[in-house]
C-alpha cells in the first residue's frame, strides 16, 4: 500500500469541524447610508450634483465657517418619512438633531449633525426573500436623518490629504436594521430589497460605486442557543452586495477562528479590502472617541403636522409588495416571476409600459427575464440604458404573439433592434422574415422533403420517431426558418404517420 | 465631582488641546475650582421638570430643496491656510 | 468741534440739516480713535468709513438718505464683516478675513451706516472684562486703571470715550449689559430670537443674542430697528415683525409696575451701588411707577446652570477652529494631530481652553444627565421664576453688576470673575429681553440700572428707559477730556 502525506492545513480541518459540529450562530445587522436625491443640501442651498470640481458645491455654511448656521431643507424630511412610510414603520412627529462630536478633516465643524435619541422613523420592518425561496421578516429599528462628511483623498498628494467638502452636507437617511440576519446571503438579501426601495420611493439613486448606496454591517457570533449577544466588529468600506457576502463571510471566519483558540473578539471597525479580499482594523484615535452627543442649539425640534404625513401617505408610489401581489393576481404571473419583475423599479416601469402597449403580461415576462436580461448582462447594462425602449420591445414580443414571427425568429429580430437596424416590423419586412403560415405552401414542401428523402421516411414510419428532428430541420432549411414551428410539426405529424 | 490630572489630560485630548505636563497641575486645580461651582447643581430638585434646550417655543422651519448658493470656491480657498488642485491640504492621514 | 458728543438721533438731524457731513463726521472720529490709547478697536477700517461716509453723503445730498445714513459706529469683532479681518478677539482667527457678512452686517450696511473699525472684545465672547482678548486690554474710558466690562468690553468704551456715537455688542451672559454699566452707556439685549445670529461668531448658541450700545435709550432704538428682523438663514430667527421701537418712547409710564428682586439686593452688592440704584428706581416712582419687592428663587442657581449650558455649546461650537480651511495653522505640523492640538493649543487663550474643557467634560459621557440635563432642567426653573413674576410686575429692575468697575488685572481666578454676572445671566438662560442704563455713580465711577421685561417687551423698556433719561442726565455724562 502507498503511503502518502496527507499534509491536511490545521485551519481546513477546523472547518470542517466546525462545520459539522454547527455549534456557531452569526448575527448580523446592517447599517445603510442612503443618500436622499434632493437637489440642495440638508442644511445650505449648496448642489449636490455628484461629479463636480472640488469644492466648487461647498458654501459657506457647508464650510464651517465662523458664524455660519443651517437651515433645515424639507425635502429630506419628506423622503425620510417616505421611507419611514414604506417600511410600515413609527413616524416620530417630533424629531430633533444632535451634535455627534469628533474631529477629522473632512468634518468641517467637528461635529456632524444627526439625530441620537428622537429619530424621524422608528420601528419598522421589511420581508426578504432568499435564493432558496424562502421569506423572512427583518426589523428596522430606526431610519434618521444626518449630513454626510466631505471626502478625504490621500494619493493626490505624496506628503498630504486633500480634502473636497463638496459632499459635505449632503442628505443621508441612515438605516439600521435590527440584528435578524443569520449569514450574509440574508444580508445581501436586506441590502438588495433596501437598495431597491429607496429607488423605488424615488428618494435615492442606489449608485453604489458613487457612494449614494453604503452598507456597513455589524457581525457577531454566539454558540448556538444562547441569547447573549457576541461582541461586535463593524465592517466599513463595502461598496457592492457580492463585497457585502464576502466581507461577511470572511469576518465570520475570523470571528470563529478567534474564539475557538480561545480569544475574544475586540469590539472595533474593520476596512474591507476587495483588492485582497480581507478586513483590516481601522483602529484609528477615533474609535476612543466619546461623541458626546447633544442637541443642536442651532436647530429647533421638528415638528410634522398630520397634513403634511398625508400628503406624503398620498403621493408614496405603488410599493414593490404591493407591485408584485398585483402582477400575481391581475397578469397572472407566477411568484417568482413577479418577483424578479419587480425587484427594480426600472425593470418592472419598463414591463409596464409593454404591456402599455399591448404585449401580452407572460410572454413580455419571459422575453424581459430571458433574452433582454441576457444581453444587457452581457454588456453589463442597466435596463434604463436599453437601446431597445419598452415600446420597441413591445412590438417584438407582439409580432410573436400574432404569429407573424417564430420564436426563434425573434431572436434574430432582437439582435437587429440592439444594433439599431430599426424597428420589429421594419426588419421583418426588410429581411423578409415573415413566419410562413400558408399550411398549403407548407405542406408543399414537406411533401418535395418526404419525396427526397424517402430512406429516412421509411426508417421514421418503422419506429424511429426521433427523425421528426431531421424532417423539421429540412423544413427549416427549406423555407429558411420561416415556417412556423407549431404548423410544420402538426403537418410532418399527419403525413409521416 | 473632582477631576484628576489624568482625567484632565484626556478631556483636554477629546477637545484637542494640549497640556504639557509643565501646565497640567494647574489646570487641573482651575477646572476643579470652576466645577465647584456646580457642587450645588445636584441639591436642586428637578422632579418632573423638563430640560429647557431653548427659550424659544418654537418648531424647526423648513426650507424649500433649491439651490441657492454659487460657487464661490476662489474666495473660500484663498483664505485658506493650505491648498492644492482645488483642495484644502493636511498632512497625509492614514486610515 | 464736537460732533463727537452728538447723539445719533442728534447726528441724523445734522446731517440732513447739513451742519456737517458724513464724512466731516468720519475724519473727526477717526482721528480720534487713532490718537486713542483706550484700545478699544482691533482693526480701524479707515478706507472703508471715508468710502462708505462719501457714499452716505451721496444719498443724502441726493435726497434718498434714511435716518441712519451716514452715521458711524464700532462694529464688534465677532461680527463676520467681508473683506475685513473678524477677530472675534483671538489668535486663531487673527489671519481670518471674512469672505461673508452677519446679516447684522448687511442690514447696517444697506442702511448707509459707515463702519469705523472692529471694535475689541473678549476672545470669543467669554469674560467680562475685556482682558481676555489676544489684542490686549481694553480700558476704561472713566478711569484708565480699570476694566470697561466685557464681553463687549471695545465697544461700550468706543461709546463712552465718544470715539463712536454708538457700537453693536452681543450679549450672551451680560456682555453688552455689563460693559454698559461699568462705563456708564445704554445697552439693550433684546428677546432671543429678534437678532439674527447669521455670521456672528457663536459663543452659546441658544444664549447669543446681538444689539446696540448707545449715549441713549432714543439711540438703541432707533439701531434696533435696523438690527432686528427675521432672517431665513437662522433657524433660531423669530418670524415677527418689526414695530418701529421709536414710537412709543414718549408714552408716560404712570402705572408701571416694577418688581425688586430680592435675591438681586443681598450680601456681594456693593453699598454705593446699591444706593444709586435704588435712587434711580425712585426716579421711576416719581413718575407714576409702582415698586414692589418679588422673587426670583431660582437666581443664584444662574450661576452653575450657566457655566455648564455655555461652555457645553461653546466647546462643540469652537471645533470648526482646526487650523484647516481658515483661521491660524500651526507651523510645519508634522501630522494631523499635530495640526490640530498645536493650532488651537497655540490660537486659543487660556479662559477659552478653560470653558471648552469644561463642556467637553460636561457631554461626556456618564456626565451628561448630571451636568447638561440637569442645568437645562435648571433653566426651565429660573425661566419660570420670570414667567410667575411678570404676572404681577411689567419690569424688574436691579444692579446689573455687583460692583463698579475694577481694576485690571484684580481677578487672579475665572470663577470670582464668574460670581459677578449673578445678575445678568439669568435673563440669557430665559431668553428674555433686558436693558442697562446710566443711573448715576458710586466711587465716581458709573452705575448702571438694569430693565428686565418679559418676552418681546422692548417697546416697553425703551419707554421706560427714555422717560428716566428725560427726568436724569447720568446718560449725558462723559468722562473727563472727552
Amino acid at each position: 500500500m502507498q503511503r502518502t502525506n496527507f499534509k491536511v492545513k490545521p485551519i481546513g480541518m477546523r472547518r470542517c469541524l466546525r462545520e459539522c459540529s454547527m455549534e456557531w450562530e452569526t448575527v448580523i445587522g446592517l447599517e445603510i447610508h442612503s443618500q436622499l436625491k434632493t437637489k440642495s443640501k440638508i442644511f445650505s442651498g449648496a448642489s449636490t450634483a455628484f461629479g463636480a470640481i472640488p469644492n466648487s458645491q461647498a458654501c459657506a455654511v457647508d464650510l464651517g465657517l465662523p458664524g455660519v448656521l443651517p437651515v433645515l431643507n424639507k425635502e429630506a424630511v419628506v423622503m425620510a418619512i417616505r421611507f419611514g412610510l414604506a417600511v410600515g414603520a413609527k413616524v416620530n412627529k417630533r424629531s430633533i438633531f444632535d451634535r455627534k462630536n469628533y474631529f477629522y478633516p473632512d468634518l468641517p465643524k467637528g461635529y456632524q449633525i444627526s439625530q441620537f435619541e428622537l429619530p424621524v422613523v422608528g420601528e419598522g420592518e421589511i420581508e426578504i426573500t432568499t435564493k432558496d425561496g424562502k421569506t423572512k421578516k427583518i426589523g428596522i429599528t430606526r431610519a434618521h436623518l444626518e449630513e454626510d462628511a466631505g471626502k478625504s483623498i490621500h494619493d493626490l498628494y505624496d506628503d498630504y490629504t486633500a480634502i473636497d467638502l463638496n459632499r459635505a452636507g449632503t442628505p443621508l437617511l441612515e438605516i439600521v436594521s435590527d440584528p435578524d440576519m443569520s449569514n450574509a446571503k440574508e444580508a445581501v438579501a436586506y441590502a438588495k430589497k433596501i437598495h431597491a426601495l429607496v429607488q423605488y420611493i424615488g428618494i435615492c439613486d442606489g449608485n453604489m460605486q458613487e457612494g449614494s448606496f453604503r452598507c456597513d454591517a455589524n457581525v457577531s457570533i454566539r454558540k448556538k442557543g444562547t441569547e447573549k449577544l457576541g461582541t461586535r466588529a463593524e465592517l466599513k468600506n463595502i461598496n457592492s452586495f457580492k463585497f457585502l457576502e464576502k466581507a461577511i463571510n470572511l469576518e465570520v471566519e475570523r470571528q470563529q477562528d478567534i474564539l475557538e483558540e480561545g480569544g475574544s473578539v475586540v469590539q472595533e471597525t474593520r476596512l474591507y479590502d476587495s483588492v485582497k479580499n480581507e478586513t483590516r482594523s481601522m483602529r484609528s484615535k477615533e474609535e476612543a472617541n466619546d461623541y458626546r452627543y447633544f442637541p443642536d442649539p442651532d436647530l429647533l425640534p421638528v415638528e410634522v403636522d398630520d397634513e403634511l404625513l398625508q400628503q406624503i401617505r398620498s403621493n408614496l408610489p405603488e410599493l414593490p409588495t404591493e407591485k408584485k401581489q398585483r402582477f400575481v393576481s391581475e397578469l397572472g404571473l407566477s411568484g417568482y416571476d413577479a418577483e424578479v419583475l419587480t425587484s427594480q423599479k426600472s425593470v418592472a416601469d419598463y414591463f409596464e409600459a409593454m404591456l402599455v402597449e399591448g404585449a401580452d403580461s407572460k410572454l413580455s415576462a419571459n422575453w424581459v427575464m430571458g433574452e433582454l436580461s441576457a444581453v444587457l448582462n452581457k454588456n453589463q447594462m442597466e435596463i434604463d440604458d436599453c437601446p431597445v425602449s419598452a415600446q420597441a420591445f413591445a412590438e417584438l414580443v407582439m409580432r410573436i404573439a400574432d404569429d407573424t414571427i417564430s420564436g426563434k425568429i425573434a431572436k434574430d429580430v432582437f439582435k437587429a433592434m440592439w444594433q439599431g437596424e430599426g424597428s420589429a416590423g421594419e426588419i421583418i419586412d426588410s429581411k423578409g422574415l415573415k413566419q410562413m403560415t400558408d399550411s398549403g405552401a407548407i405542406e408543399g414542401i414537406i411533401d418535395e422533403i418526404i419525396a427526397n428523402n424517402a430512406p429516412q421516411v421509411e426508417q421514421y414510419r418503422g419506429g424511429n420517431t426521433k427523425l421528426l428532428g431531421f424532417f423539421v430541420g429540412q423544413v427549416m432549411k427549406a423555407t429558411q426558418g420561416k415556417a412556423n414551428p407549431k404548423q410544420v410539426n402538426q403537418l410532418l405529424n399527419e403525413k409521416l404517420s | 465631582m473632582s477631576l484628576s490630572e489624568q482625567q484632565v489630560k484626556e478631556i483636554a485630548y477629546l477637545a484637542r488641546l494640549s497640556i504639557d505636563d509643565s501646565e497640567v497641575e494647574q489646570t487641573t486645580a482651575e477646572l476643579n475650582n470652576i466645577l465647584g461651582l456646580m457642587a450645588d447643581l445636584a441639591k436642586i430638585d428637578t422632579e418632573g421638570v423638563s430640560p429647557m434646550a431653548h427659550p424659544l417655543n418654537m418648531s424647526q422651519r423648513l426650507r424649500e430643496d433649491e439651490v441657492s448658493e454659487i460657487d464661490q470656491s476662489e474666495a473660500f480657498q484663498a483664505i485658506a491656510p493650505q491648498t492644492g488642485q482645488s483642495h484644502f491640504l493636511v498632512p497625509t492621514v492614514i486610515e | 468741534m464736537t460732533m463727537h458728543t452728538l447723539t445719533v438721533a442728534e447726528l441724523s438731524k445734522g446731517l440732513k440739516n447739513k451742519e456737517f457731513s458724513s464724512v466731516e463726521l468720519t475724519e473727526h472720529l477717526l482721528a480720534r480713535i487713532n490718537q486713542s490709547d483706550l484700545n478699544a478697536f482691533i482693526t480701524v477700517t479707515d478706507d472703508l468709513a471715508l468710502a462708505q461716509a462719501r457714499a452716505a453723503d451721496e444719498k443724502i445730498a441726493g435726497g434718498s438718505a434714511g435716518i441712519l445714513t451716514g452715521i458711524p459706529y464700532a462694529h464688534k469683532d465677532i461680527f463676520c464683516t467681508t473683506g475685513v479681518k473678524t477677530s472675534a478677539g483671538s489668535k486663531i482667527l487673527d489671519p481670518f478675513i471674512s469672505p461673508y457678512d452677519a446679516t447684522v452686517s448687511h442690514k447696517l450696511n444697506s442702511a448707509d451706516m459707515v463702519m469705523l473699525g472692529k471694535a475689541n472684545m473678549d476672545e470669543f465672547a467669554m469674560g467680562s472684562s475685556n482682558e481676555k482678548s489676544y489684542y490686549g486690554p481694553v480700558k476704561n474710558p472713566w478711569d484708565k486703571n480699570k476694566v470697561p466690562g466685557g464681553s463687549s468690553g471695545g465697544s461700550a468704551a468706543a461709546v463712552a470715550g465718544r470715539l463712536s456715537p454708538f457700537a453693536t455688542g452681543t450679549d450672551t451672559g451680560g456682555s453688552i449689559r455689563q460693559p454698559a454699566s461699568l462705563c456708564g452707556i445704554t445697552g439693550i439685549k433684546p428677546t432671543y430670537g429678534r437678532v439674527s445670529r447669521y455670521g456672528m461668531i457663536a459663543y452659546a448658541s441658544s444664549l447669543d443674542q446681538a444689539g446696540p450700545l448707545t449715549q441713549t435709550a432714543e439711540d438703541a432704538a432707533l439701531v434696533l430697528n435696523v438690527m432686528s428682523g427675521f432672517d431665513d438663514k437662522d433657524s433660531t430667527s423669530v418670524d415677527r415683525s418689526v414695530p418701529d421701537y421709536t414710537k412709543d418712547l414718549n408714552n408716560s409710564i404712570e402705572g408701571l409696575k416694577i418688581g425688586l428682586p430680592k435675591e438681586f439686593f443681598s450680601d456681594g452688592l456693593d453699598g454705593g451701588v446699591a444706593e444709586t440704584v435704588m435712587a434711580a428706581v425712585k426716579e421711576f416712582e416719581a413718575m407714576g411707577a409702582s415698586v414692589q419687592e418679588i422673587s426670583l428663587p431660582n437666581s443664584a442657581h444662574a450661576i452653575p446652570t450657566y457655566y455648564i449650558v455655555a461652555p457645553c455649546e461653546c466647546s462643540s461650537n469652537l471645533s470648526r477652529l482646526d487650523g484647516v480651511r481658515y483661521g491660524y495653522r500651526c507651523e510645519d505640523p508634522k501630522d494631523l494631530e499635530d495640526l490640530y492640538l498645536r493650532s488651537r493649543s497655540e490660537g486659543f487663550g487660556a479662559e477659552v481652553k478653560r470653558r471648552i474643557m469644561i463642556g467637553a467634560y460636561a457631554l461626556s459621557a456618564g456626565y451628561y444627565d448630571a451636568y447638561y440635563l440637569k442645568a437645562q432642567k435648571v433653566r426651565h426653573l429660573i425661566s419660570e421664576d420670570f414667567k410667575k413674576a411678570f404676572q404681577d410686575v411689567d419690569v424688574i429692575m436691579g444692579p446689573v453688576s455687583p460692583t463698579t468697575a475694577f481694576d485690571l488685572g484684580s481677578f487672579t481666578d475665572s470663577v470670582s470673575m464668574y460670581l459677578a454676572d449673578i445678575y445678568t445671566l439669568s435673563l440669557n438662560l430665559a431668553g428674555l429681553p433686558g436693558m442697562s442704563i446710566p443711573a448715576g455713580f458710586s466711587n465716581n465711577m458709573p452705575v448702571g440700572l438694569q430693565l428686565i421685561g418679559n418676552y418681546w417687551s422692548e417697546e416697553m423698556l425703551l419707554n421706560a428707559a427714555h422717560q428716566f433719561q428725560g427726568q436724569t442726565d447720568w446718560h449725558a455724562q462723559m468722562p473727563e477730556g472727552v
